[in-house]
């Protein structure tokens, strides 16, 4: 069975340590280890450790690259000095929402050999990068796939930060714990080359580490075995989800989708159309321009006074109306109580609402409350 | 503790009191384990008529909502309330305070068709993750 699917460079390491391996995107990943809350928690209070080799990793060079990359994707890519990362979305000419993914930016502008790095969604690679070859130019610039060469290793938490950099050379670990966040930088861990990116998933503080296939167990074990007695936990999907839900981090699938209007979705940061032209840019402008009327819809927080999780696709009403579809939905294990983002209609979104959720044919009572639901405390 | 214990292939357990006329439901501690991170059960009205095989509750994880299921046809005529709010008795004691309802059988010969301890362990073995 498990020959149908990839797998990433630690699944061996996963399959020996109670990982319960699914099906994910094409990819065989662990759901857990232990249990969700668990790992959630651990997160939460020390470090989570999450092997997140399924992302696609896209490397764009050249000459030209810096200038092609800048007529494709949604934030601006001229002025991107080397180390910078930038939340992006991927659009095509319809304005449809093909996926969000981050830049990165590995060459000073005034260079002329250009380098960015694009991490994309497990589910949306092969598409994101069929539709970015159609768009290549005939020369200047390359676009390889180094998803199966490299593995991606996030480590999440108020532990993160200190215990990556123990794996550092002391040349580098000032600036590395220095690194603000969107920020990335390449330096060797133990004796491997790797870029470390001040970004995650979690809403904890932490790296999110790109390293060689062949190295990557090496660098996995050697930072679980180091603070595993600190409370440092393998971490599965399952809890990344949890995590992302309570930092209110969108999922591309669920709050995010080819149709969304990213100024209804909360996502009018990761467009950036001052002067600039991309596919579906003029388009993206008018939903700006009307996003009232567009789909009278705004992505807002739901907190329920049952733990009992709403999940995507249940249907909100106000006092009998429907006004919304629940994008995401799960029992916060930070917060006790049951979450979900809601998509709803503008009248009915004001922070304070009392609405109901259709929960398998029970009426659930809950509250637009204001994202994200947790923030970690700085 | 007369006549032993049985199983659903959807992992509730069965056990009839010693009359034979009623018996106690609850859910295997291989399905607890499996679920992991229980966050909430709904139980069904007691005096509700169910038949073998309909859904009479929902036990939901962090991750996914499972129903529990009838083993065998009867009236519901009591559950153990306090059991939503305290969700890891269901893993600390699945087979004692654990317990999820009773039922008063209408058709104890249902219990035929159910699977022994011996049974239900080679079932769960083949199920290992």
């Amino acid at each position: 069975m498990a020959d149908q699917f990839l797998t990433t460079p630690l699944n061996q390491w996963h399959t020996s340590h109670g990982g319960r391996m699914v099906e994910f995107a094409g990819w065989l990943m662990p759901v857990q280890y232990t249990s969700i809350v668990d790992e959630h928690v651990a997160t939460r209070t020390a470090c989570g450790l999450f092997d997140v080799s399924h992302m696609g990793r896209l490397e764009i060079d050249g000459p030209g690259a810096r200038q092609w990359l800048e007529s494709m994707l949604t934030r601006r890519v001229v002025d991107m000095e080397l180390g910078v990362v930038r939340y992006t979305l991927i659009t095509n000419d319809h304005s449809e929402i093909l996926d969000d993914a981050l830049v990165s930016c590995e060459s000073i502008p005034s260079s002329q050999s250009q380098r960015f790095g694009l991490v994309v969604n497990a589910s949306n690679r092969a598409r994101v990068v069929q539709w970015m070859l159609t768009r290549m130019p005939d020369a200047g610039v390359r676009l390889i796939d180094r998803t199966l060469e490299s593995a991606m290793i996030a480590v999440q938490g108020p532990l993160a930060v200190h215990l990556v950099a123990d794996h550092i050379s002391a040349h580098f670990r000032e600036t590395l714990m220095a690194l603000k966040p969107y920020r990335f930088l390449r330096a060797e861990l133990l004796d491997i080359p790797a870029s470390f990116s001040r970004t995650g998933y979690t809403g904890e503080d932490g790296f999110e580490i790109i390293v060689p296939a062949n190295r990557a167990t090496e660098v996995w074990e050697s930072l679980y075995s180091k603070a595993h007695q600190k409370g440092l936990r393998a971490c599965g999907l399952g809890a990344r989800d949890t995590l992302r839900l309570e930092a209110a981090m969108p999922l591309y699938g669920h709050e995010l989708k080819e149709i969304t209007n990213p100024f209804a979705a909360g996502l009018s940061l990761a467009v950036d159309l001052e002067g600039r032209t991309f596919p579906g840019s003029n388009r993206l402008a008018a939903c700006r321009d009307h996003r009232d009327h567009v789909e009278g819809t705004v992505r807002v927080g739901l907190r329920f006074d049952s733990k009992r999780p709403a999940r995507e696709g249940h249907e909100v009403f106000f006092e009998n109306t429907r006004i919304g579809t629940v994008t995401s939905g799960s029992f916060a294990p930070s917060l006790g109580y049951a979450v979900a983002m809601a998509n709803l209609s503008l009248e009915t979104s004001k922070v304070g609402t009392t609405v109901e959720v259709l929960v398998r044919n029970n009426r659930e009572t809950a509250h637009v409350v204001p994202l994200p639901f947790y923030r970690r405390k700085k | 503790m007369g006549i032993a214990i049985k199983f659903a292939k959807s992992h509730e357990w069965i056990r009839p009191e010693d009359s034979g006329a009623s018996a106690t439901i609850g859910i295997s501690s291989y399905a607890v384990e499996a679920l992991t991170d229980l966050v909430f059960m709904q139980l069904p009205q007691i005096g509700r008529h169910v038949k073998a095989g309909e859904s009479i509750g929902e036990i939901e994880s962090v991750k996914a909502v499972s129903d529990l299921y009838a083993p065998v046809s009867g009236e519901i005529v009591e559950v153990n309330a306090s059991l939503p709010d305290n969700l890891e008795i269901l893993g600390s004691d699945p087979f004692g305070a654990g317990w999820v309802l009773k039922i008063r059988m209408s058709n104890p010969e249902e219990l035929d068709v159910l699977l022994d301890q011996t049974a239900y362990d080679v079932l769960v073995s083949g199920q290992g993750h």
